[in-house]
């Protein structure tokens, strides 16, 4: 094949998955300041939509919730994920390594219905022993989250950690640091991009979470997700573009930031 | 077999994740398959207790009631039969579009690569309900899919396509994209271009060197990107929901409407383990080739 005709094909490719990746979101954003086709003036550029969300106490209520949950749960899921996945890649043999290797690949085999399912039948159960009526709290989603973002941090951790040099830690513990010294101040920040990461997915896993959510919350726990999703079942609502485009925007300038991070310290992340 | 000696620290990061996940994901699932053996009872929770006390004598209150509907209802095995079929024609969408995709990235000149890496998960950073509610926008009979083939004169009247198995396709195919370019891209990217050099300058034609030297190398990555979509796309539950209609009912469907329409708990639980049973066993076969195509970078 030719130089030129690889490069064709190749801006081909890459022109046309990423019409396909971004005409939704394209839709989301354009679609939300279309005026309201009822009201004169249609058809014209509107900030209609935003401004009946403004006035949308519920979906703000379920918004702020979710926000609140993603932040709450994913710190857990971090801190859970980083040990689990330091373990796995420096601990080579230990009692319990195949059950934790078990258990981190089961929210990944199991359908999203059987876990929110299970975790309901768990704080079911707590509910019956203890008489504690918490189970469709706040606590129970954190919990849940934490759980479901625990093994995408641990395989992320783990693949950065694997790959450190053995020889970093041996120095230091030939220095004469002891084991926690080695781990926070050797180990943890060569693994810190992995980390960074893990947290930002588990994050978006949790702010995502329709399903799990669905089984744990009770109506006055409604989530962002949950508020959408039912309003969707009933067919297209211009609000939602207007959410969606908010979240875009939020998500664009969030990636725009670290892109632009990463590039004034080069070669650090992965 | 000899353990390493663990250090206090070393027993500390092992014993939190792990003791964790034991009381919060292990006993869980250890409680959906003791209730998948109860009877179902009008009260709330709507089973009744596995063992009773009455008048002095235990009595045992289990049964493989859900397993019998689950295996004889033809309902039931329908819907596994099309979440199947449905993850499995996902996946092959997923192969056709992500390997041309993972391809063109990793040939890109490696300045671009880490943009174009980027420009792929972006979308995938918001809320997937918005993707899947966009969707609906844009193929709905007055939507701009229609608009296009209208103005084109290739349609006569506008396409259906909403609320049929062919959105819940498109649908599914976009939504688990990333999680088959991913690994592809990172086979992809450790190709050395040496060796399409060698085998192009010995005269292999392009069709040649990708079905003998290309394709056979990103075999890891092509399976764990076929695993990572089908595996989830089976127990899909939210997009058959949206963009599918009645008869597109999948497995993830049936236990949402058992759980919370019929109450039917136990039935419920029998049809999450069935689902997870028939997940995990190819899985700990293909296990073999997980270790081969290593960990996938995100």
């Amino acid at each position: 094949m030719t130089r030129a005709r690889e490069h064709g094909w190749r801006t081909l490719t890459l022109t046309l998955c990423f019409a396909f990746l971004y005409a939704p979101i394209v839709w989301i954003v354009v679609f939300s300041f279309a005026g309201d086709p009822h009201a004169s003036g249609a058809g014209q550029l509107s900030l209609h939509w935003y401004r009946m969300l403004r006035e949308n106490d519920g979906l703000r209520d379920a918004a702020l919730r979710s926000l609140q949950l993603a932040l709450m749960s994913s710190p857990v899921a971090t801190a859970l994920g980083t040990f689990a996945g330091v373990s796995l890649a420096r601990l080579e043999r230990f009692p319990g390594r195949s059950v934790l290797i078990a258990l981190l690949a089961v929210p990944i085999f199991a359908p999203e219905v059987l876990l929110g399912f299970a975790f309901l039948m768990l704080f079911a159960g707590f509910e019956a022993v203890t008489g504690l009526a918490q189970g469709k709290g706040m606590a129970t989603l954190v919990i849940a989250h934490a759980t479901l973002g625990c093994p995408v941090v641990a395989s992320i951790v783990f693949a950065r950690v694997i790959d450190l040099d053995k020889s970093l830690e041996a120095a230091a513990r030939d220095l004469g640091a002891r084991p926690l010294r080695v781990l926070a101040t050797v180990t943890l920040p060569l693994a810190a991009p992995a980390i960074l990461s893990g947290w930002l997915l588990a994050l978006t896993l949790s702010f995502d979470d329709v399903v799990t959510s669905s089984f744990l919350a009770g109506p006055e726990n409604t989530t962002l997700p949950m508020a959408i999703f039912s309003g969707l079942r009933t067919g297209i609502d211009p609000q939602i573009n207007a959410v969606g485009t908010l979240l875009v925007a939020g998500v664009s300038l969030i990636v725009a930031l670290s892109f632009a991070a990463s590039r004034l310290r080069p070669a650090t992340s992965p | 077999m000899s353990h390493q000696r663990l250090s206090a620290v070393d027993r500390l990061i092992l014993a939190v994740p792990l003791g964790w996940l034991l009381v919060f994901l292990a006993l869980p699932v250890v409680a959906v398959v003791a209730l998948s053996f109860h009877e179902i009872a009008d009260s709330i929770p709507p089973v009744r207790a596995l063992i009773s006390v009455d008048s002095g004598r235990f009595a045992l209150h289990a049964s493989l009631r859900g397993l019998r509907i689950v295996t004889s209802d033809g309902l039931y095995l329908g819907a596994f039969k099309s979440a199947v079929v449905n993850a499995a024609l996902t996946t092959i969408g997923c192969a056709l579009i992500g390997f041309p995709l993972a391809y063109a990235i990793a040939r890109a000149p490696a300045s671009r690569r880490n943009l174009y890496v980027l420009l792929m998960i972006l979308p995938f950073w918001t809320s997937f309900l918005m993707r899947a509610y966009a969707w609906m926008g844009l193929i709905r009979d007055s939507g701009p899919l229609n608009s296009l083939l209208l103005a084109a004169g290739l349609i006569k009247e506008p396409l259906a396509v909403l609320y049929t198995p062919a959105a819940v396709l498109l649908v599914m195919v976009y939504s688990y994209l990333p999680f088959f370019v991913l690994p592809m891209y990172a086979v992809l990217e450790k190709l050395p271009s040496d060796l399409l050099a060698a085998a192009a300058d010995l005269g292999g034609r392009p069709f040649y060197v990708f079905r003998t030297v290309t394709l056979p190398l990103s075999l890891p990555g092509l399976i764990s990107g076929a695993v990572l979509v089908f595996v989830p796309a089976v127990g899909e539950y939210v997009i058959p929901e949206l963009v599918g209609n009645s008869n597109s009912v999948m497995i993830g469907g049936i236990l949402w409407e058992e759980f919370f329409q019929n109450r039917d708990w136990p039935l419920a639980a029998t049809i999450a383990l069935v689902t997870f049973v028939m997940l995990v066993a190819p899985a700990l076969v293909l296990r073999r080739w997980f270790s081969q195509a290593g960990t996938a970078r995100i």
